[in-house]
C-alpha cells in the first residue's frame, strides 16, 4: 500500500466559531459552511501544521488530546469525511 | 406598466407595476399608511403581468416577475392578484436581498428586544405574531427577520400579515378592530386573508431591535418546551434563510452570532392560548 500523506486546508482559509461542543467552520475558498465535531477540528489543526500519514496522525492526536478510541480505522473514516467535505486531501 | 404603486416596508422600497388596476388599488388601500421608498428609488421592482396580451381581459391570470424571477412560478387568477403581489414582493426579497441575512420567520418586539419565531409552513409563525401583537407586542414582521450582519440588530419588515385557513378566524376574533384585506378563497395555499399591521408597527418600522429569544413553534401537539442545541439551531436557521449562501462570510457572521448569543427553545402547543402562555413564561425567564 503506497504511503500517502494527508493534507489539510490552511487554517487562515477557515473562520472557526465554537458553540456547545461543535465548531462551525466557514471555508472561505469554497463558501461552504461545515459543522465539525471532535476530533475533526483537532485533525485539521495538526494537518495544517504538516501533512502526514494516518498512523503518524494517530500518534500525534493521542499525544495532544485525550483520545478515547485510538483506532486507525476510525481515524481513516473521519479523514474520509473531511476529504468528502473538501477540507482534507491525500497526496 | 399601466398601473403602478411605490411603497416602503421597513428598509426596503418596492415599485409594483401591474397590467390590471385591481391589485394596485388593493395594495394602495391596505398599504395606505406606508411611506414611499427612500429618495423615491425602489430597491426592487415587482411586475404583475398577463401570460398573453389577451389574457389581460379573457380569463385574466397574473404572472409574477420583477428584478428576480422564478421560472416555474405559476400564474394566479386575477381575483388573487393581491396574493400575487405579495408573493412577488417576497420573491424579490428572497432572491435579491443582500444587505441583510434573511430568515424566514416572524418577529415581535417588546422593551426593545426581539422575539424571533421560525418554523415550517403551518407552524404558526404568522398567527402567533398577530396574536402577540394583539396583546401589546410590536409586530416587526411575519415573513422575514432581517439580520444586520454588522450590528446583529433585527430590522422590521412589517408587510401585510398573511393568515391562512383557521388562523383567519382565530386572529379576526382576537382583533375585532383589525384591518383586514379581502378573503382570498381557494388559493394554492388555501384560504388567505391579510391583516394590516397596526399603526404602532408601521410608525416604528424604522426601529430595529436586538434579538433576545429564538423560538421554534410547533402547532398541534401537547404543550411542551425544550432547549434546542447550537448545532440544531444553526442547521434550522440555514434552512430557514433564503440568502445564507449568497451572503457569504457576512451571513456566517450573522448566523453564528445568533446561535451563540440568543437562547433557543422549541415549543409545542395545541392552541394559541397555550402558545401565549409559553411565550410569556419564556420571556419572563430571560
Amino acid at each position: 500500500m503506497p504511503e500517502v500523506a494527508y493534507h489539510a486546508v490552511a487554517l487562515d482559509t477557515l473562520r472557526l466559531v465554537a458553540a456547545d461542543d461543535l465548531i462551525f467552520a466557514y471555508h472561505r475558498a469554497s463558501g461552504i459552511t461545515h459543522l465539525l465535531a471532535p476530533p475533526a477540528p483537532e485533525i485539521l489543526n495538526i494537518l495544517a501544521e504538516a501533512p502526514m500519514r494516518a498512523d503518524e496522525l494517530l500518534v500525534q492526536l493521542a499525544a495532544l488530546y485525550d483520545l478515547a478510541d485510538g483506532d486507525l480505522a476510525m481515524l481513516v473514516a473521519r479523514l474520509d469525511e473531511l476529504i468528502a467535505a473538501g477540507l482534507v486531501w491525500r497526496a | 406598466m399601466k398601473h403602478t404603486h411605490q411603497l416602503r416596508i421597513g428598509p426596503v422600497g418596492f415599485r409594483i407595476g401591474s397590467d390590471w388596476a385591481a391589485p394596485i388599488a388593493q395594495l394602495k388601500t391596505l398599504y395606505r399608511d406606508y411611506p414611499s421608498p427612500h429618495g423615491d428609488i425602489a430597491d426592487f421592482n415587482v411586475r404583475l403581468f398577463a401570460t398573453r396580451p389577451w389574457r389581460r381581459l379573457v380569463r385574466p391570470s397574473v404572472m409574477i416577475g420583477g428584478d428576480y424571477i422564478l421560472p416555474e412560478a405559476a400564474p394566479l387568477p386575477l381575483a388573487q392578484g393581491l396574493l400575487a403581489a405579495e408573493m412577488a414582493m417576497n420573491l424579490q426579497m428572497a432572491l435579491g436581498q443582500r444587505r441583510y441575512l434573511l430568515i424566514h420567520a416572524s418577529v415581535v418586539e417588546r422593551d426593545g428586544r426581539a422575539l424571533i419565531m421560525t418554523g415550517e409552513s403551518g407552524a404558526g409563525k404568522s398567527t402567533l405574531a398577530a396574536m402577540l401583537a394583539a396583546r401589546g407586542w410590536r409586530l416587526m414582521g411575519d415573513e422575514f427577520a432581517l439580520v444586520d450582519p454588522t450590528t446583529g440588530l433585527i430590522h422590521a419588515f412589517p408587510r401585510l400579515v398573511s393568515l391562512k385557513n383557521k388562523a383567519i378566524h382565530v386572529v379576526s376574533a382576537a382583533m375585532p378592530k383589525g384591518r383586514f384585506g379581502p378573503l382570498l378563497a381557494a388559493t394554492p395555499k388555501g384560504d388567505i386573508q391579510h391583516l394590516v399591521p397596526d399603526a404602532r408597527a408601521i410608525a416604528a418600522m424604522d426601529q430595529p431591535a436586538m434579538p433576545a429569544l429564538l423560538l421554534f413553534p410547533n402547532f398541534g401537539f401537547a404543550p411542551a418546551i425544550r432547549d434546542v442545541g447550537a448545532g440544531e439551531v444553526f442547521v434550522r436557521l440555514t434552512q430557514a434563510s433564503t440568502n445564507y449562501v449568497a451572503m457569504g462570510e457576512r451571513g456566517f457572521t450573522a448566523l453564528t452570532r445568533l446561535v451563540r448569543e440568543i437562547p433557543a427553545k422549541a415549543i409545542d402547543y395545541p392552541d394559541t392560548g397555550a402558545a401565549m402562555t409559553a411565550v410569556e413564561q419564556l420571556w419572563t425567564g430571560l
